[in-house]
């Protein structure tokens, strides 16, 4: 049983900001286990609304249960309006379990001392990926019960409390179909959205914005991931380097065997360090632009219903002109298009709100996690040089 | 055929002699008889032409050479003038742009070779004429060895290797550890030759720089290679001539090849009794370190990789969080995505400069040490070959007092004479021959301690350089994401 210390989830928790505050609702996830490749959550939640049974409890739940909340919530009509928080990506292990593999292989050609520091490096990596996982199905939890309208969800409190077995209640094979239907709808949104005129000056800014800073913010994640994937090269290169130094000292039976020790020391130290760097900017960097990325993703979708609720109303336009024109139908066609023109004007409104507290959102966990970044670079870094120059001064003093 | 007849001219009167049957010659002995024109691998005229020079250059240095080798290894040498008739080289030798480097800086000597303080530097090539060559300065003090204070001389790639082929001759075949010189590189000088402006000619030229560097560095650490005539010469005269036998493909390239086969399989089936465990112990101790070495510097080697990659996905990253702040629309954020793309570009060269540092002090140190392991190697096999030509003049004095006891019951009086005069001459082989042995033994002894010595003073120096690299590096971190830091914070 892999647990997570609450130490550890405050460095977590600042993808988003200000989430789990309001103490009628507070939610978290104390526990997870990880078998094989399915990982189970233990989501626990505070609450003193009347709404819910009991004031405190706890259910597993899997990465499929969360997905099926996340959808459910994109498909009730009344959250149109909203910005729903991106769904959690599904837990990947692969790319420690690749590395595992490969240093399986690669055995045989280095000291058994190597081997066990490169297995150690692997296990903190697979850990790594498993705290942020958690953390990610965390904040998506958070995040709906920090939104006014959606805490009060329905199938958000089942989710919360059912203590049986959710799969009766996830997609069926017909709503799996339903949702590869949506996907295709999408890319035709994607045209439409940028095909529409837009009268209001906010939506058509947001649209511009939106669209452009999507590509980008996915670029930026692409090659943040790269850089933290050298430091880490990096950082198994100074665990070879060690063990092989180490070997020259035992193998040195002068006076230079204390210097070669020190020498293998010291990268072991300076490796642990690169480690971190590489944690923390993945951390604080990397998965800030990925979430946002996420996150705008979320903003599009919403520009995506509006645009299609501005679609429906003018094609309601249209039934009622050719309804009045053949004098057939119109009180329905009139009512119709006035559904459509409340559905739009509640979207618009309700959107513009969201896409504000979004920029609002936005603004503040970027500053903080770029400024966390920078001051963990200059703890690392401080910690570098120091270990250096003890180095140095013991070398010269010899 | 011409090979065979320099060598019986140019002969090493060392007291060890090396007046032995051309078979047992090394690859060295041979190139070395040739003081003539030195030429680059593969783009060089017909042999006709050289092995002509090298016939000239030969007959006007052997008196010279025979007077300053008669000393032998020992450290007091005469004060020599080194020949001023040396040849003026072969200008207009048509062929390509060769390298030529090298300058001085500061040559003081000692009669010990610990307070040694000689300062080598080789500047970048350049061209002239032809050739590309190295501009120099320097200053020296005054030094019975040599005649001037300073000086500065530009020589040719080629140049080195001559100079190389010329010590191993002399040197390795006698117990010394002679430096290596740099490898030749076909594709880097290609590119270099054809005018290529780019990243890795460049670093290929700094590469070899430096390693023309180093390699004239450890040469004249060397207190008995530094007071070598060749050289002096290297060092000091403004025209050197061309060396022909580093050329791959000439017929002393061709025999260099033969010789190290020969070499390959002389090892495997000599089989010495050592009765000196401390050959043994050295013997295992440099074979394990070789393999350690290689092993750190292939670590190191990715390291430098790695590193490289680490500068090019940050440099990658910084233009797209500048992109990302351009497409910003919140005034204060924007700015501090531009400070992080500002931020990472800086980032980007500091790993470009530590890359640079993890190659030429610690990658490069390595390297140069492994080949240095080989020339150990090699003067530890030529030790054993020592000892295997004692033996066989043994086992050969032995033959012929066995001819001669049969001789002895006959009555050809004549032949026993011949037969008992040949004994008195195998017997003084046999006891050259010993010497030789005890000789080699003893300097490599000798050479060993020294290297040891040396190699332990080199990777102090090297890695505490390193390292201090690194703490630059990490401070300018500091002061960069402090300013960072301090920006964002306002946003």
């Amino acid at each position: 049983m892999t647990s997570i210390d609450e130490s550890n989830k405050e460095k977590f928790r600042s993808v988003s900001v200000d989430l789990n505050n309001d103490a009628s609702l507070l939610i978290d996830i104390p526990d997870a286990l990880c078998e094989r490749d399915k990982v189970k959550f233990t989501v626990h939640t505070k609450t003193t609304l009347s709404a819910f049974q009991k004031p405190e409890f706890s259910v597993p739940r899997q990465h499929e249960d969360f997905i099926w909340l996340h959808d459910t919530l994109v498909e009730t009509e009344d959250y149109a309006g909203l910005i729903i928080p991106p769904a959690p990506p599904k837990p990947d292990f692969e790319s420690p379990r690749e590395k595992m593999h490969k240093l399986g292989e690669g055995e045989a050609t280095m000291t058994k001392e190597e081997y066990t520091k490169m297995k150690q490096e692997l296990e903190a990596e697979y850990l790594a990926v498993f705290k942020k996982t958690v953390q990610v199905h965390e904040v998506f939890l958070q995040r709906l019960s920090s939104h006014p309208n959606l805490s009060k969800d329905r199938n958000f409190q089942i989710f919360l409390e059912y203590d049986q077995d959710l799969s009766v209640r996830r997609k069926n094979v017909k709503e799996m179909f339903g949702g590869f239907f949506k996907i295709v709808a999408k890319s035709a949104d994607e045209v439409l959205i940028s095909g529409t005129k837009e009268v209001d000056e906010f939506f058509e800014q947001e649209k511009t914005f939106l669209l452009d800073y999507y590509s980008k913010i996915k670029d930026s994640t692409i090659k943040a991931e790269k850089m933290t994937r050298s430091h880490k090269n990096i950082a198994d290169d100074y665990i070879h380097i060690s063990a092989t130094l180490n070997s020259l000292s035992v193998d040195d039976s002068t006076a230079n065997k204390k210097n070669l020790q020190k020498l293998s020391d010291l990268f072991e130290k300076l490796r642990k360090v690169e480690g971190r760097v590489a944690s923390d900017q993945e951390l604080k960097l990397t998965e800030l632009l990925r979430y946002y990325m996420r996150d705008i993703q979320a903003a599009k979708d919403l520009l995506y219903r509006r645009a299609r609720a501005l679609a429906d109303y003018e094609n309601s336009n249209k039934a009622l002109d050719k309804a009045r024109l053949k004098s057939k139908d119109i009180p329905q066609a009139e009512e119709h298009q006035q559904q459509c023109l409340q559905k739009f004007d509640k979207l618009s409104d309700s959107g513009k709100k969201e896409l504000t507290i979004f920029k609002g959102r936005r603004v503040v966990a970027f500053r903080k996690n770029l400024v966390e970044m920078a001051e963990l670079e200059i703890k690392h870094a401080k910690n570098n040089a120091t270990l250096l120059q003890g180095c140095i001064e013991l070398l010269k003093s010899n | 055929m011409a090979d065979t007849d320099r060598e019986d001219e140019e002969l090493f009167t060392e007291p060890s002699g090396t007046q032995s049957q051309p078979a047992s010659l090394s690859t060295e002995d041979v190139s070395a008889n040739t003081n003539g024109p030195n030429q680059d691998a593969l783009f060089d005229d017909d042999p006709e032409d050289l092995f002509a020079e090298a016939t000239e250059e030969v007959s006007l240095d052997s008196p010279e050479r025979d007077i300053l080798l008669s000393d032998g290894p020992s450290p007091a040498i005469t004060p020599i003038t080194p020949p001023t008739s040396v040849i003026a080289p072969r200008i207009g030798h048509t062929h390509d742009d060769m390298f030529t480097h090298s300058s001085f800086d500061e040559i003081e000597e000692e009669e010990v070779d610990d307070s040694f303080d000689i300062n080598i530097s080789v500047s970048d090539p350049e061209k002239v004429g032809e050739y590309v060559v190295h501009p120099v300065q320097e200053q020296k003090t005054s030094m019975s060895l040599f005649k001037q204070r300073e000086f500065s001389v530009k020589r040719r790639f080629s140049d080195f290797l001559g100079l190389h082929s010329k010590l191993a001759s002399k040197y390795l075949h006698v117990g010394y550890i002679v430096p290596p010189a740099p490898e030749k590189s076909i594709v880097g000088m290609t590119k270099v030759k054809v005018g290529k402006e780019d990243q890795s000619s460049n670093e290929f030229v700094e590469k070899r720089r430096s390693a023309l560097e180093r390699y004239l560095m450890r040469t004249v650490k060397h207190h008995i290679l530094l007071k070598d005539p060749d050289v002096l010469q290297f060092l000091e005269s403004s025209e050197l001539p061309r060396a022909v036998s580093t050329q791959a493909l000439s017929s002393a390239g061709l025999l260099r090849m033969v010789n190290k086969a020969a070499d390959a399989v002389n090892k495997m089936t000599i089989k010495m009794n050592e009765s000196d465990a401390w050959f043994e112990e050295k013997q295992q101790h440099f074979e394990s370190l070789d393999v350690q070495l290689r092993k750190l510097h292939i670590s190191v080697e990715s390291l430098v990789c790695h590193r490289k990659e680490l500068s090019v996905n940050t440099a990658q990253f910084a233009k797209s969080a500048a992109m990302l702040g351009n497409s910003e629309d919140h005034t204060a954020l924007s700015r501090a995505l531009s400070q992080l793309a500002e931020v990472e570009e800086k980032m980007d060269q500091l790993h470009q400069d530590q890359a640079n540092a993890d190659f030429y002090l610690f990658s490069e140190l390595l390297g140069d040490y492994v080949r240095l392991l080989a020339a150990v190697k090699g003067v530890f096999d030529h030790r054993i070959k020592t000892w295997q030509k004692w033996q066989d003049s043994q086992i050969l004095l032995q033959k012929k007092r066995e001819a001669e006891a049969k001789l002895q019951f006959t009555n050809k009086s004549d032949k026993l004479q011949q037969a008992k005069d040949e004994i008195k001459d195998m017997e003084g082989r046999v006891q050259q021959d010993e010497r030789d042995f005890e000789q080699i033994s003893r300097t490599i002894r000798k050479e060993v301690g020294r290297f040891e010595k040396e190699r332990v003073k080199d990777f102090k120096t090297s890695i505490i350089k390193y390292l201090e690299s690194l703490v630059l590096t990490q401070q300018q971190v500091i002061k960069s994401y402090f300013t960072f830091r301090y920006v964002t914070a306002s946003v």
